[in-house]
This record gives C-alpha cells, sequence and structure tokens, in this order.
C-alpha cells in the first residue's frame, strides 16, 4: 500500500517520513524517527507507557495514527533533557528513586510534563490524577508522585523536596 | 453501614536462595587498558539493582573508584553463567562471586603495579581514588590507568580475574531429614492496618508498618525502594490480582489492563519501614538482600487484618469483596473480632 509523508516537530526537530497507512505514532517514532523513549506496553491505550505530547497535550502514541500528527509538535521524553543537562522532572526522578524497570517512566514523565507545564504548583492530588492513566508494575507510585512534586517545586525556585519514608 | 478497622500482624523467615542441586553463580572481571574495570555476569537487573549493588561491590574489593567500574549484564549466552534473578538471591550469590572475582583482578593490579614501582606488591595499597600507593609512603604511587597500560602493553599481562560463589547440593538425612538448603535468612515482620466497609465487601489498607532485617543493607535507598515497590504489590496479590475470573464464567476473566486490577497512585498506603541490620557471615560484606520478601508478609498480614476486621477467614487469594461479604453473610453478620 502506498506510505503517506508526514512532516512534524519531534522534539525541535523537523521529523519526515513516510508511514504506513494505519500505522500508530509509537511504532513510527521508534522505528522511524528512532526515538526509543516512548514504550510500547499494550497497544491498547490502558499502561500510559507510550505517553507523549502532541502539541502540549498528552496522548497515548499507540492509539494514535501516526498519520494525524502531520504539521504538529510532538514532545517525547527523548526531547527533556538540554544537552547533557537533565530536566528538572528528569533529575527529581533520579534523586527519588522514582523508577526501577524504568519502562513506565517515559510516559510518567510525558504526562508529568503535561500537568506542570500548565499547572506550576499541583496539589498532590493533581498529580495523582495526572499519572492515574500510567501503569507502574515496581515503585508503588509513591515514589514518582513525590519525585514529580520535587521538581514542580524547583522548577518554581524552591529547594527540592525531602523525599523518602526511611 | 459500617466500616470496621481491623489490624493483622505477619513475619516471615525468608531463605537467601534456592538450593536444589547446588546454586552456583560466576563473576569474571576484567580491566580495559586506561584502567576501567568491566564486570560480566549474566544475572540480570529487572530493576532490583543488581547493576548497582554489583559494581559497588566490585569498586570495593578492587580499590577503585565506583565511576570506573562497569557492570555488563548483557548476554547469558556469552557471559559467566549465573542461575538467575530469583529467590532473592542476587546479593548474596553474585555479589559473593563478584568478591572472589574482583579479589583476583586486584591481585594481579597490585603485582603490575608492584613491577612498575620496584617495591614488593604486599607493600601496596589502593586509595580508592584512583591511586595505589606504597604504604605509607603516599607520594611512591602509581595511578590505576597507568598500571593498566603498563600491564597491558609493556609486560603483557591482564588484570583480570574469575569467580564463583556455590552453595552446594545438600542432601536430606533419609534418618532425620536434616539438610542445609540455605546458607542464611533474611527476616521480617509487617503490620497491615486497613477498613472493611461490610456493605460492599471492599477492603481499603490504610498503613503498612514494617521491619525487615535484610543482612547490612549494601545500598540503603534501594532497600528502600524495594520494600516500598513490594509492600505495594503484596497488596495488590491480596486485594486485586488475579487471572482467574472474579466470577465463576471464564469469559468474565481479565483480559486486559483495564481488568486485571492493581492498586493505581491514588491508592498509596503510607508505609513505614525499620531496616534492621545484621550482617550475615557468607553474605558480601554481610547483605543478604530483600528480594520477594518485599511481597510476602503483606499477604498474610492482610487476610489476618481482615478477620481482625469483620471475622471473615479468608483462605483464598485475591480477598475481593465477594468472598468478604460471602464470608460475612455466612457468619450472619460482620463480627469484628475486636482490639488485640
Ligand atoms: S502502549 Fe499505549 S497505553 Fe499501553
Ligand atoms: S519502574 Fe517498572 S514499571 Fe514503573
Amino acid at each position: 500500500m502506498a506510505k503517506t509523508p508526514v512532516t512534524f516537530t519531534l522534539n525541535d526537530t523537523e521529523a519526515a517520513l513516510f508511514v504506513d497507512p494505519g500505522a500508530s505514532l509509537v511504532d513510527v517514532l521508534r522505528r522511524g524517527a528512532g526515538d526509543l523513549t516512548p514504550k510500547q506496553g499494550c497497544a491498547q491505550g490502558t499502561c500510559g507507557a507510550c505517553t507523549v505530547l502532541i502539541d502540549g497535550v498528552p496522548h497515548l502514541s499507540c492509539l494514535t495514527l501516526a498519520e494525524t500528527v502531520q504539521g504538529r509538535r510532538v514532545d517525547t521524553a527523548g526531547g527533556l533533557a538540554d544537552g547533557p543537562a537533565l530536566h528538572p522532572l528528569q533529575r527529581a526522578f533520579i534523586d527519588g528513586f522514582a523508577a526501577q524497570c524504568g519502562f513506565c517512566t517515559s510516559g510518567m514523565l510525558m504526562a508529568a510534563k503535561a500537568l506542570l507545564d500548565h499547572n506550576a504548583n499541583p496539589t498532590r492530588d493533581e498529580v495523582i490524577e495526572a499519572i492515574s492513566g500510567n501503569l507502574c508494575r515496581c515503585t508503588g507510585y509513591e515514589p514518582i508522585v513525590d519525585a514529580i512534586l520535587s521538581a514542580a517545586a524547583q522548577m518554581r525556585g524552591q529547594p527540592a523536596l525531602q523525599q523518602g519514608a526511611l | 453501614m459500617t466500616i470496621h478497622k481491623g489490624r493483622g500482624f505477619a513475619c516471615i523467615n525468608y531463605p537467601i536462595g534456592m538450593n536444589l542441586g547446588g546454586d552456583p553463580s560466576q563473576a569474571l572481571v576484567h580491566s580495559t587498558p586506561d584502567g576501567k574495570f568491566m564486570v560480566a555476569l549474566s544475572s540480570i537487573d529487572l530493576g532490583q539493582g543488581m547493576k548497582s549493588v554489583t559494581r559497588q561491590i566490585a569498586s570495593e574489593t578492587l580499590g577503585v573508584p565506583v565511576e570506573d567500574v562497569y557492570v555488563d549484564t548483557a548476554d547469558s549466552d556469552t557471559g559467566p553463567h549465573c542461575m538467575g534473578s530469583f529467590a532473592s538471591r542476587g546479593t548474596h550469590r553474585v555479589g559473593n562471586a563478584v568478591i572472589r572475582a574482583a579479589a583476583e583482578a586486584r591481585k594481579q593490579m597490585m603485582e603490575a603495579a608492584a613491577e612498575e614501582l620496584e617495591v614488593n606488591a604486599s607493600d601496596l595499597d589502593t586509595d580508592g581514588a584512583g591511586n595505589i600507593h606504597v604504604k605509607g609512603a603516599p607520594g611512591r604511587s602509581i595511578t590505576v590507568a597507568e598500571t593498566a597500560i603498563a600491564a597491558q602493553f609493556k609486560q603483557g599481562r591482564t588484570l583480570s580475574g574469575r569467580g564463583i560463589f556455590l552453595v552446594p547440593p545438600s542432601e536430606a538425612d533419609p534418618e532425620t531429614g536434616d539438610m542445609t538448603p540455605v546458607t542464611c535468612f533474611a527476616h521480617a515482620a509487617l503490620v497491615i492496618d486497613l477498613e472493611v466497609d461490610d456493605e460492599t465487601g471492599e477492603v481499603e489498607v490504610t498503613e503498612i508498618n514494617s521491619a525487615y532485617e535484610v543482612g547490612r543493607a549494601l545500598n540503603p535507598k534501594l532497600v528502600e525502594q524495594q520494600l516500598i515497590g513490594g509492600a505495594w504489590m503484596g497488596v495488590s496479590h491480596a486485594l486485586y490480582e488475579t487471572t482467574e475470573p472474579y466470577y465463576p464464567r471464564r469469559d468474565h476473566g481479565p483480559e486486559d489492563f483495564n481488568t486485571y486490577l492493581q492498586p493505581g497512585p491514588g491508592q498509596i498506603t503510607p508505609h513505614h519501614i525499620a531496616v534492621l541490620e545484621r550482617p550475615a557471615e557468607d553474605a558480601p560484606f554481610g547483605g543478604k538482600g530483600p528480594g520477594e520478601m518485599c511481597a510476602n508478609p503483606v499477604l498474610p498480614a492482610v487476610a489476618n487484618a481482615v478477620y481482625n476486621a469483620v471475622g471473615v477467614r479468608c483462605d483464598q487469594l485475591p480477598i475481593t469483596p465477594e468472598k468478604v461479604l460471602k464470608g460475612i453473610r455466612a457468619n450472619g453478620g460482620a463480627r469484628p473480632q475486636g482490639a488485640r
């Protein structure tokens, strides 16, 4: 079948790819654009591991047809760091031990980024709501919630929150 | 409708590793020509921290900075043999193998440095910052990198080591049944507080308090991380997860993450942990490791707490609202067991 040309902005660079009809965005990002940060956990919209931002709004890239991002902006966890300088969310996830196997991490980071981009001072409940579509098998979620709150504090210019129950 | 509070307790002795005809793991350590060290393992890191802990163990044994040690667990086809990452055996079995391999590599490193400095290897020590010096004379020194370069390009010597740790097979004495299947145990005690709704049968865990004895906590943050995540999984197994249908017909069974239930970020339970350190004699730097027992005591403690709350003894997991309600009905109503 004929492929469709799709051009979009992927983390500040222009991506121009030929995609198969019906190809999912996660597939095109991973195989076409070589950005392996969006993970495909379930391919049916139930785990959140594939979360990316399209024009700033979180989307499940496994359920998004690649052709629909024509002319739009896609942000993935691969674009969070500025060269060697990590995004405050990434820093907080590392400092707060908010990942074990790391499979959920890209999706968690992008869901969190979408929240912090429009709400610099979220409550704990708002953080929980923001990641409630993202499954994590390893951490028990608490370190992730703490890390997001800590990153938010840091981005507001406050010191990172003290983390850990031990 | 009444909400009944319940408290349940469980404690476990957890055997580290298994023994079905012997339990070995191997490690290989070698230096790169620029004085970094590579630890090759077939012991897979699933997120539990195998790479971090074996890296620390290798660095401590070699006497070189942790940044200069790399752990490669890439391929069980080409790597040294390991029984696997299970039975909470990683830190103990693999860690011991890494100590032996790193000790052999260190011996060669010291001999190579001794040749360069024209002294006896036994007179040398490492400073842990990348230098090897004459004991008592820190000025007479050579860097690990220079040593590795000399060994490789001048002396024609490898800085490498082999290690294996084996818990040998233990046959049961036919008369007494006596055997030694494991060499050390870890221990835990855990208290669950929860609430049971006697109208809906729903159970909500409200607080977890636990004490874990894991030998030495080689990486305290990793230990804490495993215990928190593992307890979450224990609650999930106790109350939600099953591949069987909650209701009799197979087509009511879970098929995906929408119907295979797990608690989400909205159901985080406060968990207070006390880690007790009693280093085990045969463990690497005393560390036994938490592993599977992060989740284990949670299940019986939840079952005991449900009994304490409403007098229903569930002997099948998960403890679903349906099972709780059926139990309450069979008893002719909730029977709180009261504070104990
Ligand atoms: S892979 Fe997209 S939601 Fe699971
Ligand atoms: S860290 Fe493993 S799924 Fe979240």
